[in-house]
């Protein structure tokens, strides 16, 4: 409010002046390297464009081709099965750990699986794929177990298979986002009011009349921030698919971070690999903006 | 406390095999990696005969010197001025007032959820353009635009609860209005910068997209996009892959295991306040 008052006496220029001056820097690095592209990736997409020689304009064509071609329209659907295992499974697992850590491990070994379940998320995604495209290959670890376990007869390269290949890429992402869901929601349980507790468990209320009761009602802010995390995670994902099956085998893995990569890339089509990274920028805005006031209105209840 | 002994243990036996499934992945690397080199070994095998020497191998394949001190580099250049200029960009938009700085902010959140593949095809030409695709300023000035909108959210978040009073006091004391931030704010600050630096490290040192596209030479890249290279040339030398992941990986999980309560709370207030 004081400033407010400074400003308007000495006249609107110089705290002002200085203020943005402030913003300055960090909005010219924002404007240049993203907002610029941004609208480059726009404007590209209403062209047809080799890279090198001249862009011939083709108004909408190159968002219909995305929407018409399986293989495109294919790699959306793709990224919403992911979501399946880089958001769902992590997060309704995640709850589920998180409630036994606070159950049944209030000590020393809750420290030492947080600390070891939230490793995967430390690595780069990059390595954790190359991890997991060892163990799911046909000599790797996965196998070992399975056939050990006398299910011998379900071997298979996980990576390389057209049915499985999407789900193991998944299990990559459980493997990688379980811990960080599980560590945040175990904080989210450590800041509700332990009262509620107490008084739940003296009435011998069970863990799963705990769960459903108390934890997942008020822990409602942290879903929506992990659902978010892991939602971007999974539409946006690139790293963990290009090194542990660039897409394939055929396009079964293909999410729009690759095939974006291989149009501009690979195959020199500019044009529509920017109509798919504009698609793909709006359906993360459109998916995440709900989920944001979800967790938003149950915030400010809380 | 009414916690039943069959609760107690199938809750412990539980996390005990959530634990094995997290490590495992890294002992089988371990064991991979000490086979003799382009052998394929199976999954989980202790070696009759330790091939040490294969971590020796790929230290000097992958350029492990040159990696490190190019990733480093990218850190040391990145890191510093994000945290400087978001600074001083949530001061101005959270304490200041400033006109617009309503409609800064809202420019600034626009861009948090913005996916790096959508912007990536034209920040190649854009780098052909300005003479950089190919140097390290290629992944340090991008990487330092896309970190603001987060970088600058979280800042301002600090600043719009710090109480005017101390700015009013430092004021008519005749304090200018760099003195005043740069005295007295950004001391105050030292927590959330701390973690925001945390984070935007781990960011940087772990980024993959950006090095793959805009740098050639894996060894002026960031370790994760060197790694990207790397499984390239050896894809079907799996044992020399293993260990090449293992040294990429040292350096990370040494600062972890060092940092781990600093990293696990900043990753954690990060996501939560994004």
């Amino acid at each position: 409010m004081f400033f407010r008052r400074v400003s308007l006496s000495r006249g609107i220029s110089r705290e002002t002046l200085i203020g943005w001056l402030f913003v300055l820097p960090a909005l010219l690095m924002y404007a240049v390297f993203v907002l610029v592209p941004l609208l480059m990736s726009i404007q590209y997409s209403f062209f047809r464009w080799d890279g090198i020689g001249p862009m011939t304009w083709v108004g909408l064509n190159n968002y219909a081709t995305v929407l018409e071609v399986p293989d495109l329209l294919g790699t959306i659907f793709n990224a919403f099965r992911l979501v399946v295992f880089f958001s769902f499974i992590p997060v309704s697992l995640g709850l589920v750990v998180a409630s036994v850590i606070h159950r049944v491990a209030t000590g020393r070994l809750g420290e030492i699986a947080r600390t070891v379940l939230f490793l995967p998320q430390v690595i780069p995604l990059v390595a954790a794929g190359i991890i997991w495209g060892w163990l799911l290959a046909y000599p790797g670890l996965i196998n070992q177990v399975l056939r050990a376990i006398g299910l011998g007869a379900i071997t298979r390269a996980w990576l390389g298979d057209f049915d499985w290949a999407l789900p193991a890429v998944g299990f990559i992402g459980i493997w990688v986002l379980l811990g960080f869901c599980t560590v945040l929601l175990w904080t989210g349980m450590t800041r509700l009011d332990s009262a509620l507790y107490e008084s739940a468990r003296i009435d011998g209320a069970g863990w799963l009349a705990e769960f459903v009761n108390i934890t997942v009602p008020l822990l409602r802010h942290e879903i929506g921030v992990c659902l978010t995390v892991t939602v971007i995670a999974a539409l946006a994902a690139f790293d963990i698919v290009y090194v542990s099956t660039a897409g394939g085998p055929g396009n079964s893995t293909a999410v729009p971070g690759i095939q974006i990569y291989i149009l501009a890339f690979t195959q020199q089509r500019i044009g529509l690999a920017s109509a798919l990274a504009v698609m793909l920028m709006v359906m993360v805005l459109v998916v995440i903006l709900p989920l944001q006031r979800l967790s938003r209105e149950t915030h400010y209840e809380n | 406390m009414k916690i039943s002994r069959a609760e107690l243990w199938s809750g412990r036996a539980l996390l005990i095999v959530l634990m094995a499934i997290t490590i495992l992945p890294f002992i089988s690397i371990f064991t991979t990696a000490l086979h003799p080199s382009g052998t394929v070994p199976s999954g989980l095998e202790w070696p009759a005969d330790p091939q040490w020497g294969n971590f020796v191998e790929a230290f000097n394949v992958a350029n492990m010197t040159a990696l490190l001190a190019s990733s480093t580099f990218i850190v040391v250049a990145v890191v510093p001025v994000a945290l400087l200029i978001s600074t001083m960009a949530g001061f101005a938009i959270g304490h200041l007032h400033i006109p617009g700085s309503r409609i800064l902010l809202f420019l600034f959140v626009f861009g948090l959820t913005l996916p790096f593949g959508g912007i990536i095809v034209p920040l190649y030409y854009l780098e052909r353009e300005l003479g950089i695709y190919n140097t390290r300023l290629a992944i340090v000035l991008p990487l330092i635009g896309l970190y603001m909108p987060f970088a600058v959210f979280w800042m301002r978040a600090h600043f719009v609860n710090m109480p005017s009073e101390i700015s009013e006091a430092a004021r008519v004391d005749g304090a200018t209005t760099w003195e005043l931030f740069w005295r007295i704010h950004v001391p105050l600050a030292r927590p959330p910068i701390t973690s925001l630096g945390i984070l935007m490290s781990v960011w940087t040192w772990n980024q993959f997209l950006i090095a793959l596209v805009l740098v050639e030479d894996p060894t002026q890249r960031t370790m994760a996009g060197a790694l990207g290279a790397f499984q390239g040339h050896y894809a079907t030398n799996i044992p020399l892959l293993c260990a090449g992941t293992i040294l990429i990986l040292l350096p990370t999980l040494i600062i972890f295991i060092l940092f781990q309560r600093q990293i696990i709370t900043a990753l954690l207030q990060g996501s939560v306040k994004g």
